[in-house]
């Protein structure tokens, strides 16, 4: 923390670190500053142009995710020359897209949409032209459209900075930039892990969960916290359901540790086995050689006589249990104390005894 | 785990994930981090580009953090004892060790000091095949760091030498003092979502919950009251013995809950014999694995995104697991079935949620004491965490270790059970890839991971690929003392000369058919890692 500093932002005195952004403290002091490449982790770039205030002195708008406070300054986030310029950068980037929220996975969950409409923008001045890329459905985990690109560069510093997997970068700049794997290839062609930390981090409709295409719109969607199935790092993460079906699955910056967001490939796009009609749905017993559905009842009065007869014959110590890495600590905890207490022999153990 | 235990007195990760983005040092020995543990990797490569941390990797394969690494010493498989005794050598002939440290926090260093005395750069260069320069400056760079912190994963453990190997780094991040600090510790990365907590709640065949030995009497007369039981006073069997047991015909009747041996376990052709053997087999699992389909009685459970419960992390944080949506047909959460079990053969259950479970499991688990499914709604909690006052641990033995002081093991060098002859020339090792998991029943049924990694590859150096005709995406069969499998090759600089790689998520190429079952001596782990094998283009 740095010494603290005193200023004014829209008439009042706040006071902020002198290592704060213009848009921290005023984040921190509950004044409103719209961002669009700003995000959280990574670099401010000050790319977007629409976090722009007017401060004192300055000869011109200054971009609040870039600018240090200083003490004494004095700050005006809503004036008439900020607003037009924030109009102006969010009527070019609509003009310059292909932005038909009628179809769009990200209707309802976009920070442009939200901006048009927080400006109070009727249509753009400028005439509506989409670069005209072909959509990425090459892969069947990410779809990209790039004609809904604003070039904000999240998904580049997500990838660089946050993941560090160092796939994405701008191809160009200027104009007619684009951001993508190096070559300009599909991310199934790249060195992409398919992380799927560019897709929680595009603020738009570029990049969306392919699956998910068409299977909820954003506030339809449920989301249950808990935490991922796979490895040991534990990842917290918001299960996506619509009517009881699963649509995918997304970081939540909101969660703080272990994974503050992140997610890997498995976490992410490897939820299909939950749902899948290959799960057992109903106990077998083996009839003559063969497994046959049967009730639960059945099921566990033929096991309470076996290990019962087991037990009576041969000792409890003919019985061994393996419990689950996969299962939860209740379910371990029970498991133990039923091969313990229930069957009376300490064979129990689990098959990763890493 | 044995490893950790006998040097701190306690087997878990010593410090925490979010702890690596701000260290001055990362040594990672036998992980592939960015593949089995993506997002602990970020934090890896974020100490490495954002914070100019260092680092340095030791593993035989050229793993993708190698990429970013500072030092990358690529040793013969199966010879981390005699590098990191090598490492030792050096940082105590050049005095660069914490002797404040040492002399305060530690036991055991004369004994250790004259064991890695022979362990000269240049003599283990012949070994590890690591050259004494690079060596030496690993060594140096490690003992230099004020803070470093260790990572280690399957590359470690599943030797035959499994414990030596963990001993060994435990000595290693002792004899620098960088045990008991933020930022430092020896940290074990685990492979499975909840392989710390099963341990944690006991399932192993010698310990309570919380690692509360069942051979103490006054420990197991406190379940016994707890439990209303009599309970037994004699350690079980370990998975490994248990298989040997059912062939023998002492074991008789097996219970197996979420877990599938048939593919995970070494020397499948053993386990299926084994289970052959059984007078009865229940299985209880999501899917009908190549185990179920040999089971009297299958029950179908409902999966993680079906129940409540908790697990516990790699880096002890116990975190809350909720229903998402309801379990298909007639499936049920397990800890029902158990309960229900326990009924029925007059040992009465009565538990109506989880979260009365957690109650009981907190009661007689001392590190979960202050545990409860309120203090973890948020976020989840790191054990140690003795009552609901206690903010919970994020790094261990701060001022004490666990055991009190910790203990060096003067560890000596031993080579795997196995190593390449004339007949098996080539050094197989084993392991995970990025898009599956496990034995790949949950992953393959995803469009995406299956698309992105299709089938198992057999990696294989170009030189050695060259010589015996093999072309990448060529056929190859892999043979060894036990058995035999097909699968594609891929030529790849990855994979040393002499050594191939292949993972173990596809029944149709069962690694496991391959490997060696000879057991750590300690902690009962499988020789996964190295095995002698012959490579022939099909
Ligand atoms: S999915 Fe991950 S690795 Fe792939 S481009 Fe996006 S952020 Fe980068
Ligand atoms: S794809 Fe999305 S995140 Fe990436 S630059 Fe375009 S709008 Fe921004
Ligand atoms: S999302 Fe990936 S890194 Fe996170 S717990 Fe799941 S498997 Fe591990």
């Amino acid at each position: 923390m740095g010494n603290t500093v005193s200023l004014t932002m829209d008439g009042k005195a706040i006071e902020a670190s002198e290592d704060q952004t213009i848009l921290e403290a005023a984040r921190e002091n509950g004044i409103y500053i719209p961002t669009l490449c700003q995000y959280a982790g990574t670099t401010n770039v000050g790319a977007c142009r629409v976090c722009l205030v007017e401060v004192e002195k300055a000869r011109s708008l200054v971009a609040s995710c870039c600018m240090p406070v200083s003490s004494g300054m004095v700050i005006r986030t809503d004036t008439k020359a900020v607003r037009d310029a924030q109009r102006m950068i969010v009527e070019f980037l609509w003009a310059s897209g292909d932005h038909n929220c009628l179809a769009c996975e990200s209707n309802g969950a976009c920070e442009l949409q939200d901006l048009v409409y927080w400006l109070g923008i009727e249509k753009p001045r400028f005439p509506i032209e989409p670069p005209g890329y072909a959509v990425e459905k090459t892969n069947t985990m990410i779809s990209r459209d790039l004609n809904k690109c604003i070039l904000c560069g999240r998904c580049v510093r997500a990838c660089n900075e946050i993941q560090v997997n160092e796939v994405l970068d701008f191809a160009r700049r200027g104009y007619r930039a684009k951001v993508g794997p190096a070559f300009d290839a599909d991310y199934i062609n790249s060195e992409c892990y398919f992380c799927g930390e560019c897709v929680d981090a595009c603020p738009v409709g570029a990049i969306t969960f392919a699956q998910a295409r068409f299977s909820g719109r954003p506030w339809e969607l449920k989301k249950t916290r808990t935490t991922c199935t796979y490895c040991g790092v534990g990842c917290q993460m918001d299960i996506n359901t619509h009517n009881g079906k699963i649509v995918k699955v997304t970081g939540n910056r909101n969660y703080g540790l272990p994974n503050q967001g992140s997610l890997c490939v498995k976490g992410k796009f490897a939820i299909d086995f939950v749902q899948h009609p290959d799960r057992l749905k109903t106990p077998l017993i083996r009839k003559n050689g063969i497994l046959t559905e049967a009730t639960w009842d059945e099921a566990y009065d033929l096991i309470a006589r076996n290990f019962k007869t087991i037990k009576e014959t041969h000792g409890p110590d003919s019985i061994a249990g393996l419990a689950s890495a996969r299962c939860t600590n209740e379910e371990n905890y029970l498991f133990q104390k039923f091969m313990r207490a229930a069957i009376g022999t300490n064979n129990v153990d689990h098959c990763a005894r890493l | 785990m044995a490893g950790l235990a006998a040097a701190f007195g306690s087997g878990a990760m010593t410090n925490s994930i979010a702890e690596l983005e701000h260290t001055e040092l990362i040594l990672a020995i036998g992980t592939n981090t960015t593949e089995n543990h993506p997002v602990a990797s970020a934090y890896v490569k974020r100490a490495v580009r954002s914070q100019a941390a260092k680092l340095i990797v030791i593993d035989p394969r050229e793993i993708t953090l190698t990429r970013y690494a500072d030092l990358w010493l690529r040793q013969n498989p199966g010879t981390d004892v005699a590098l990191i005794n090598g490492l030792m050598h050096v940082i105590i002939a050049e005095n660069l060790y914490d002797k404040d440290y040492v002399a305060t926090r530690t036991e055991g260093f004369d004994d250790l000091k004259k064991a890695v005395k022979k362990y000269t750069p240049q003599e283990m260069e012949k070994i590890t095949g690591v050259k004494a320069s690079d060596l030496e400056a690993a060594a140096r760079m490690y003992a230099k760091a004020g803070r470093a912190a260790i990572l280690y994963s399957m590359g470690i453990t599943q030797h035959i030498s499994g414990t030596d190997n963990v001993k060994s780094v435990a000595n290693l991040a002792m004899l620098c003092g960088n045990v008991g600090i933020e930022g430092g510790g020896v940290n074990p990365l685990r492979g499975q979502n909840n392989v710390q907590g099963a341990c944690d709640m006991g399932a192993l065949p010698d310990v309570f919950p919380a690692y509360q030995k069942v051979s103490n009497d006054e420990l197991r007369e406190k379940f016994a009251r707890a439990w209303n039981a009599t309970l037994p006073t004699k350690p079980g069997l370990t998975v490994v013995e248990m298989m040997h047991a059912a062939t023998e015909g002492t074991i008789k009747g097996m219970y197996i809950m979420g877990e599938n041996p048939l593919l995970s376990d070494p020397d499948l052709a053993h386990v299926e014999t084994a289970l052959q053997k059984l007078d009865f087999l229940v299985v209880q699992d999501i899917f009908l694995t190549e185990t179920a389909k040999r089971a009297h009685v299958v029950l179908p459970s409902a999966c993680f995104a079906e129940k409540d419960g908790t697990f516990t992390n790699t880096e002890r944080r116990v975190q809350r697991v909720r229903t998402v949506v309801s379990a298909p047909g007639l499936a049920k959460p397990d800890w029902e079935i158990i309960r229900e079990l326990a009924n029925r053969l007059g040992y009465p259950m009565n538990y109506t949620s989880p979260a009365e479970i957690m109650e009981e499991i907190r009661t007689l688990t001392p590190s979960y004491g202050g545990i409860t499914y309120e203090r973890i709604e948020k976020e989840g909690i790191q054990w140690p965490c003795p009552d609901t006052s206690h903010p919970g641990t994020t790094f261990m033995h701060r001022d004490k270790f666990t055991r009190g002081l910790g203990l060096f093991h003067a560890i000596d060098y031993r080579p795997p059970a196995e190593i390449p002859d004339r007949e098996y020339p080539f050094l197989l090792t084993t392991g995970r890839v990025l898009y599956h998991y496990h034995t790949g029943t949950m992953t393959r049924l995803s469009p995406g991971t299956t698309e992105r990694c299709p089938e198992s590859l057999v990696e294989i150096n170009p030189e050695d690929a060259k010589k015996l005709g093999i072309e990448n995406g060529g056929i190859v069969t892999v043979t060894s003392r036990r058995g035999t499998v097909t699968a594609k090759a891929a030529v790849t600089d990855r994979s040393p000369r002499g050594t191939i790689f292949m993972n173990f998520h596809f029944r149709e190429a069962a690694v496991n058919l391959l490997t060696n079952p000879a057991l750590d001596h300690v902690a009962k782990i499988p020789e996964y890692k190295v095995c002698a094998v012959k490579v022939e283009p099909a």
